[in-house]
């Protein structure tokens, strides 16, 4: 029996929908209509919502003080660098381990996401110092890989998850219609794939852009990437809220969009294993 | 070509012996069935000739050649999976090229040869549908074309028509058996339904817990089953098996009698009916027989016994079959 929905509970439900999205979205709707404030209302109480005097001053302001392009360009390289290097280990890994399990996969998978629940501060320190023996400190390379070692078992993961579902059956059916192993993978596998592939991928661009411990942590100033940037405004000066607005604003944009138009993609990302 | 001779092949999985040791051969053109119930190791041992699992210990023999250390792409068999296996991104056309492409073949050998397939299965008009459009019997189809174009020595098939309703899977496994006439190539067929096996096969492999209990036809199987298991796996309803006195008055230990060869009406045995059930072609009756137990019968379709009447019962007595204390038949 299918429960009748009448257009009164239709409209309460769209309107619980709303409310709940807008108190969810408030904090950034904020951020970017202080970003317009001249100084004095952003810190107005009461606070100003729209009557303000709109302007541009502060992202003019921002750029002035800092060039946004470079932090910009920092972040676009380490978040998909580490993407794409975490992807060539873990696309091998995750084969293995739901094609070829053996006897200590499930253990190995949780032991890998064990490493996520530890602080990460209880590493700072060891990792500092190797960085600074490495000459790491304060390079892309460096935190391409920290923050690739950091996303991996999510990576795993989530690959591990999306390659279960592909059917052995299919896999076998490809290699009695004569396919070898390349084969199977080019015209097989990774066609089934490429959803899942296509969602780890985005999830972990964000993840890496909006990572802010080990990218304030281990950079000054030549791989400082976005998160560095907002940092930058939130203390030397003393506290700025429009300028602050304006420089989170900028530091967000990108991946707000990015994820607008990959939405569905990011919903299937985000739900894995739970919808069959 | 497609001879199979299978030698002494075992499947261990660790410590569990899947297949301790099966002798097997298999004549070209043959219709094989491998019955037996879930986990008896009829899907293991089809897999090791298709090559998807490494034999432990053994020899398999694809016409006179050892194919044990092949790859499945090298033995020259296709094999129909029991979720059918389509390849959900590609269009029927392209799935049941596949093998094609793979062996090599130009594009227009490869249409030539899907169209003369699909002719063949009634699936020229979903050759541009993907597997997700089509329904479950045409699916199947599709898997079978994919399986047919190659033109291999052997078919294998992995319980094909479980996953099907009860009417598609009369009409599949009719078209099953014609495809066989047909190509008259031979075809290892995987089944936990017996029903399925008397009607297609050439030839039974009865299995349990990985052995072979029995090898033989169908009617081989029902006439003159080796052992208890046989006996009660073969045929349905199921053959009746009665101990104690009644067996001893036979000289065995246990007897057994199929539902079909005891009359109603006259005879030795007498007894309540417990239950009745009239398909109109048939009765299936239980009885509760004096001094022997429960008893099921089928009989004629009008017949009007009830719950709770006394009949009695004649077991024909040339259609009895004898077994000793380990099971095995007394002949």
């Amino acid at each position: 029996m299918s429960r009748a929905i009448t257009p009164q509970a239709k409209a309460i439900n769209t309107g619980l929908a709303w409310s709940v999205a807008l108190l969810i979205a408030f904090p950034i709707l904020w951020t970017v209509l202080t970003s317009f404030k001249p100084e004095p209302q952003a810190v107005a109480s009461p606070p100003i919502f729209l009557g303000f005097d709109w302007t541009i001053q502060n992202y003019i302001d921002v750029q002035d003080q800092r060039a946004y392009f470079r932090y910009f360009v920092n972040s676009v390289v380490i978040s998909i660098g580490s993407t794409l290097l975490g992807l060539i280990i873990a696309i091998p890994a995750a084969w293995s381990m739901a094609f070829v399990p053996g006897a200590r996969t499930k253990d190995l998978l949780m032991w890998m996401l064990s490493t996520k629940m530890m602080p990460a501060v209880g590493v700072l320190v060891p990792i500092y110092l190797i960085f600074i023996r490495l000459g790491l400190l304060d390079t892309r390379i460096g935190l391409t890989v920290v923050l690739m070692l950091i996303n991996l078992p999510i990576i795993i993961w989530m690959l591990y998850t999306y390659f279960k579902e592909i059917p052995a059956d299919i896999l076998e059916a490809a290699r009695m219609d004569g396919a070898g192993l390349r084969e199977e993978i080019l015209y097989v596998l990774t066609p089934m794939a490429v959803p899942g592939i296509a969602s780890t991928v985005l999830l972990n661009i964000i993840l890496a852009w909006n990572e802010s411990f080990w990218t304030i942590n281990l950079t000054t100033v030549n791989a400082a990437p976005l998160t560095a940037f907002i940092a930058g405004f939130s203390s030397p000066q003393g506290l700025f809220y429009a300028k602050l607005s304006a420089a989170s604003t900028m530091a967000i944009a990108p991946i707000l969009i990015m994820g607008w138009f990959s939405q569905k993609q990011l919903v299937r990302g985000l739900t894995f294993g739970a919808v069959k | 070509m497609g001879q199979i001779t299978l030698k002494a092949v075992r499947k261990s999985f660790g410590e569990v012996h899947v297949i301790p040791g099966v002798d097997l051969e298999i004549a070209d053109g043959e219709f094989v069935v491998f019955v037996g119930p879930s986990g008896c190791g009829k899907s293991t041992l089809l897999r090791l000739i298709a090559g998807l699992e490494d034999t432990s210990a053994g020899q398999i023999m694809i016409d006179g050649k050892d194919a044990t250390a092949l790859p499945p792409a090298r033995r020259g068999l296709a094999m129909v999976f029991q979720s059918y296996a389509l390849y959900p991104h590609m269009t029927v056309r392209k799935n049941i090229a596949f093998p094609l492409k793979m062996a090599g073949l130009s594009e227009a050998e490869q249409a030539k040869k899907v169209d003369a397939a699909a002719a063949v299965l009634n699936l020229t008009a979903y050759l541009d549908r993907r597997p997700g459009q089509l329904s479950g019997g045409q699916r199947q189809r599709v898997a079978i074309g994919r399986a047919i174009v190659r033109e291999p020595s052997a078919f294998l098939f992995d319980e094909p028509l479980s996953n099907l309703d009860a009417a598609l899977r009369v009409t599949m496994r009719q078209e099953i058996s014609e495809l066989h006439q047909t190509l008259k190539t031979t075809m290892i067929y995987v089944t936990h339904d017996q029903v399925e096996a008397m009607t297609m096969a050439d030839k039974i492999v009865v299995l349990n817990a990985g052995r072979i209990e029995q090898v033989g036809s169908p009617l081989d199987l029902y006439r003159a089953p080796d052992n208890l298991f046989v006996a009660g796996f073969i045929g349905s309803p199921k053959m009746n098996f009665i101990e104690g006195a009644e067996a001893a008055r036979h000289k065995a230990h246990t007897i057994g009698i199929r539902p079909e060869h005891i009359g109603v009406g006259s005879g030795n045995w007498e007894g309540t009916v417990l239950l009745s059930e009239h398909l109109g072609s048939d009765s299936f009756i239980k009885v509760d027989v004096d001094g022997i137990g429960i008893i099921n019968v089928r009989a004629g379709g009008e017949l009007g016994i009830h719950h709770g009447n006394r009949i009695r019962l004649a077991p024909d007595a040339d259609k009895i079959h004898r077994f000793d204390q380990a099971g095995k038949a007394i002949r």
